[in-house]
């Protein structure tokens, strides 16, 4: 039964779900509006499970002292002050989870993404060479699209932005579309083999 | 060690000092690129001129501070439009870091403007769910937002009346810099239910949806910083991505020398070896 119940709730659920897609008129739009609301509680909690883990988590590096353990105290600290400050003021403009928003988690997380720009323009010098034709090909591409898509491409020839949008709308989307087939033929198949009860990984342990 | 060596092998504290120049120069001396408009966001602009007034937009903004730069301003300069268009906007969000950006924009937008919350604009606020969220607010709005963003209820106010779900909403925005984002609006909102979607995005994911942009799908398309910037010169809003572009021209313009410099020391040394 541990694995049949399983199954069968699996079938029903996923046939009720394809057939409100292309019928989305009674009694399958209701079960649409049942199904979201138990997905969005279940979402809920499985978010509020994960905090917990990862409280837990980081409890239990304290404990241990392994290397960068002061990391937690951090992370403990800065979600303990977040949790607080939004539980007891809100969250709207000029409460103090706002301020801290705006002020604190903002910039620190704008400054760590900053820093890509340093390390894509080191490895750009390092990495991008022209080894193979294929390699060569790409940084072609690469150098017209960045020079066409910023003003200084205009000024340096007025084609080179017309040539990076050719890029971009026609080689660029070709394979993006063979990408996007494959993956569409991809979780068509897998989502049927979950559904027919052929793929039943999720039922590790039973 | 030669001169190619040495220079093939260049310590990469100098070239993080080139970019931060080229970076920080352009911002304190702008030196005032002419911005040429791409089509794709033309079409986005069209598609907020061709509503009338009273016109209701959906913004939902599923991006966070990382992203900031490039989204944000498109965030600012989209409620600068519809305001000056006298559209209302509902905003909500997939990702809960966008709400407060999202709001922001709107706040600076709606006094520029003389637009008052509640009446112009709602911020529904984050719901977690991703695509179901989509899926949900497509059958019922206050059902699925009950309360706004700071858990005032909907009903209260003046620009939500009459908004149930899909049908009341003439144009969807999604500003996004990853999943959930545009291409879950596209996929419930646009290819089941036919609503209009347009879509902005960082200029590292804009390639993706350009399968959607010429299938007519995604009504105009916001790339990156660059495209915030043709969208401010549209709407004649000159705003921080306008500003940012001298700079972001300049750092492309070095990271190609990087690449085309480093390419010919390769050669070169390669040529010497054999």
């Amino acid at each position: 039964m541990k694995k049949q119940i399983p199954l069968i709730i699996t079938f029903i659920a996923g046939m009720a779900m394809i057939i409100q897609y292309f019928i989305p008129h009674r009694p399958f739009s209701d079960i649409q509006q049942l199904f979201n609301t138990w997905f969005l509680i279940i979402t809920v909690f499985a978010m509020i499970l994960g905090l917990g883990n990862l409280l837990k988590l980081h409890t239990r590096r304290l404990q241990r002292r392994p290397s960068g353990w002061w990391y937690s105290i951090v992370l403990l600290i800065g979600f303990a002050i977040m949790f607080i400050a939004g539980m007891v003021w809100g969250i709207e403009r000029g409460t103090p989870f706002d301020y801290l928003f705006w002020n604190v988690h903002l910039p620190m997380s704008s400054m760590m993404f900053a820093l890509l720009a340093f390390f894509v323009a080191s490895a750009s010098y390092r990495a991008f060479r022209a080894r193979t034709p294929e390699a060569t090909l790409l940084l072609v591409s690469a150098i017209l699209v960045m020079i066409g898509r910023v003003p200084l491409g205009n000024y340096i020839w007025d084609k080179l932005p017309l040539l990076g949008d050719w890029i971009m709308s026609y080689p660029n989307m070709a394979g993006q579309r063979a990408i996007m087939i494959g993956i569409a033929l991809g979780v068509i198949s897998t989502s049927l083999r979950i559904i027919l009860g052929i793929e039943r990984t999720y039922l590790v342990g039973k | 060690m030669n001169i190619i060596e040495r220079l093939e092998k260049i310590d990469r504290r100098i070239i993080f000092i080139l970019i931060l120049l080229a970076v920080i120069i352009p911002l304190l001396l702008p030196i005032g690129f002419k911005i040429k408009v791409s089509e794709p966001v033309r079409i986005f602009y069209e598609t907020i001129e061709e509503l009338q007034p009273g016109s209701i937009v959906l913004i939902s903004s599923e991006y966070d501070p990382s992203t900031m730069p490039e989204v944000y301003p498109m965030n600012q300069a989209l409620a600068r439009h519809c305001f000056a268009k006298n559209l209302k906007i509902i905003g909500m969000g997939l990702w809960p870091q966008g709400i407060p950006l999202n709001q922001a924009s709107m706040e600076q937008a709606a006094e520029e403007y003389g637009k008052e919350y509640g009446v112009d604009y709602v911020n529904l606020g984050y719901k977690a769910g991703g695509i179901v969220v989509i899926s949900a607010v497509s059958e019922n709005i206050p059902t699925t937002f009950p309360q706004d963003y700071a858990g005032r209820s909907v009903e209260e106010f003046e620009v939500m009346e009459g908004v149930k779900n899909f049908d009341n909403i003439d144009l969807i925005v999604s500003l996004s810099a990853g999943d959930p984002g545009v291409r879950q609006w596209i996929m419930i909102a646009q290819g089941r239910y036919g609503k209009k979607v347009s879509g902005g995005v960082t200029a590292v994911s804009a390639p993706a949806f350009y399968p959607y942009l010429h299938a007519g799908q995604l009504r105009g398309l916001i790339g990156g910083m660059k495209g915030a910037a043709e969208y401010e010169t549209l709407i004649k809003k000159s705003g921080t991505a306008s500003r940012g572009m001298d700079a972001q021209s300049i750092a492309h313009g070095l990271i190609v020398l990087f690449i085309v410099l480093a390419n010919v020391f390769f050669i070169i040394g390669k040529r010497k070896k054999a």
